[in-house]
């Protein structure tokens, strides 16, 4: 995503002079033909490798939500996640790639269905600078689209529609998420002409993502029993911390596929380093989170830990590519501390099960801001993309540069988000019915729950035979809870 | 003295413990049973196959209380756990022979005395 004339790209166009534009853009000929650079190899494993890490995610982000999802709401996360990530899939490769990622300072304006391109490397202008194969960018790109649409709904779990997901993500997958993360890093006019710093995306995918989630929870509103008369908020625990870590673990496995796997190139040798910029901010943050929450809890909180992680490594995502090892702690520690206190403040006011505005929004705000505060002049120069930070230049021209992009990004996906969600909300509704809440999801929604023997009693399942069952009477389609008198 | 056995809805139990507490009533006993009544089972959708639960999940709410109490509690209970759907539960009551502290030993209605202390630290 960042340009640059490395080596690669002067291999390329060599290449190109030596070939016609139709043969290279096919690698199989080009292979065939014995002019494939090794690198167009090299390369594409690196990012088909990060990409599946990224892909991994999704298994992050679901166990993570069902750990703090009451045992009745648990089964519906999973239908969630595979649904989604599957039409996200289809609407990015039909549609949201070709904007997020063709040409344009507005939004791109080809490769439609991943078709009629001509040249990759011309068409994708701001990716030319690696020469992997466009099918290994598609991926990638799209392991990133699929990872924002799953921040969208930490906000709303055990009382949404499933039907809003799917409307949603057809919309953010095709138009909200492209069109925003193009300006942000797909070549368009905040990253191009302002020079607007965000190398894997704590605002393209993070803040974009949690920004949606934002403005889904202003029109959901909280679960019942969440506030009480009082107005005071009341836990409303999950029921697997133990699921809730795995969730945690292995999103911050996934995170080496996101930052490092953005140099979308392994031949310059730069993704090593990512990864240790990575690491160092992620583990600062569990302590930042769990030295604060002991402080002001007393109590060295499971959740915070784990959201630490996550809030450090949002943090982290733009400018893992830009900063020196050394500011990693420091960015990721103050994400630490920015978690509990997100979390307490915001657990206030509206309903965040999981956290998600604090550890993607407000850590996605600082990640993208401390570029402005701590871009080394090399990176900058090497990823030819704004310049360096507060601390060594002494202006503030990059700190502003990176505010006006997070304001600009907020505003747009909050505008066109919250009137999705309106349409929904005005046609379908947002909300299941209250019995239907007070039953979980997984019966209502789904017909079936997530942990059967918790909720049906067990000699019914044991030796349980249609045979023998006493005949449903009149049972309406899909199942219910609603009480339905004996005739 | 009198034994006051409630089996009622999930949701109801949290309305009924305030509406006591603030009464001065604090020391009940919940337990988690599964019975069947007139309510219908909940039909269960496995991968396609059906699957009938005739049990359904309730919560059995017990107090002895004096027996001039009783009425108190018993309005309580009906006044949060009615619904006007089948399925709102039944209350019984039903005497009790003899009642100790254990801690000190009291036996009679003294261990069950109404606790208005409670009920003004519930309502401050």
């Amino acid at each position: 995503m960042r340009r640059r004339t490395g080596a690669a790209l002067l291999g390329a166009a060599l290449a190109s002079v030596a070939l016609p534009g139709s043969a290279l853009a096919d690698t199989k000929d080009a292979a065939a033909a014995g002019v494939l650079p090794d690198s167009v190899a090299i390369n594409s494993i690196w990012v088909v490798v990060a990409a599946l890490l990224v892909i991994f995610m999704q298994a992050g982000f679901a166990f993570l939500e069902i750990g703090f999802s009451r045992a009745k709401n648990a089964g519906t996360v999973v239908a969630k996640i595979l649904t989604n990530f599957s039409i996200a899939a289809l609407a990015y490769w039909a549609i949201g790639f070709a904007f997020a990622f063709g040409n344009g300072d507005i939004l791109g304006t080809h490769g439609f269905l991943l078709r009629d391109y001509g040249d990759p490397q011309q068409a994708f202008g701001i990716m030319g600078l690696s020469d992997a194969t466009i099918e290994s960018k598609w991926l990638f790109q799209f392991s990133f689209c699929a990872v924002s649409l799953a921040i969208v709904w930490g906000t709303t779990l055990e009382r949404i529609k499933f039907a809003v997901y799917v409307i949603y993500a057809i919309v953010f997958a095709s138009v909200i998420y492209p069109i925003a993360s193009h300006w942000v890093f797909g070549g368009g006019w905040l990253q191009s002409n302002l020079g607007m710093q965000d190398f894997a995306g704590s605002t393209a995918v993070h803040l974009i993502g949690a920004t949606g989630a934002f403005a889904v929870l202003l029109q959901l509103g909280a679960r019942r029993g969440k506030y009480g008369p009082d107005g005071q908020p009341r836990a409303i625990p999950g029921h697997s911390m133990p699921l809730f870590g795995l969730g945690v673990l292995i999103l911050w496995l996934g995170w080496f596929g996101f930052n490092p796997g953005s140099t979308l190139n392994a031949m310059d040798g730069r993704f090593p380093e990512v990864a240790l910029v990575t690491m160092l901010a992620a583990a600062a943050g569990v302590l930042g989170a769990v030295a604060v929450a002991r402080w002001k809890t007393g109590t060295v909180d499971i959740g915070m830990a784990g959201n630490g992680a996550i809030g450090a490594l949002v943090a982290i995502t733009a400018p893992s590519g830009y900063v020196e090892a050394w500011t990693a702690p420091l960015i990721g520690g103050i994400a630490g501390v920015i978690v509990p206190l997100g979390v307490y403040w915001i657990d206030r006011r509206i309903d965040d099960p999981v956290g998600a505005l604090t550890a993607h929004g407000l850590c996605g705000v600082w990640g993208t801001l401390s570029c402005g505060i701590f871009t080394s002049p090399g990176l900058a120069k090497f990823n030819a993309v704004g310049d360096a930070g507060l601390i060594y230049t002494g202006s503030f021209h990059q700190l502003f540069t990176q505010a006006l992009g997070i304001v600009t990004v907020f505003a747009f996906v909050f505008a066109l988000s919250y009137a999705t969600f309106a349409a929904i909300k005005a046609t379908i509704g947002l909300r299941v019915s209250p019995e239907e809440e007070e039953a979980g999801l997984d019966i209502s929604e789904h017909g079936m729950y997530g942990y059967p023997e918790q909720f049906i009693p067990a000699p019914e399942l044991i030796g349980y035979s249609p045979a023998f069952a006493v005949p449903a009477r009149e049972t309406p389609r899909g199942a219910t809870t609603k009480e339905v008198p004996v005739t | 003295m009198k034994k006051i056995e409630a089996y009622i809805r999930h949701e109801s139990f949290e309305p009924i413990r305030m509406e006591l507490l603030s009464l001065g009533f604090p020391s009940l006993s919940i337990s988690e049973v599964k019975g069947s009544g007139r309510q219908k089972g909940i039909t269960e959708r496995y991968r396609g196959a059906e699957l009938t639960n005739w049990l359904r999940p309730k919560v059995k709410l017990e107090c002895v209380v004096a027996t001039q109490d009783v009425q108190t509690v018993v309005d309580a209970i009906l006044k949060h756990a009615r619904t006007g759907q089948i399925g709102d539960g039944k209350v019984f009551v039903m005497p009790v022979e003899e009642a100790y502290r254990i801690r000190t030993g009291e036996s009679g209605e003294e261990t069950l005395q109404a606790h208005p202390e409670v009920a003004a630290q519930a309502t401050a």
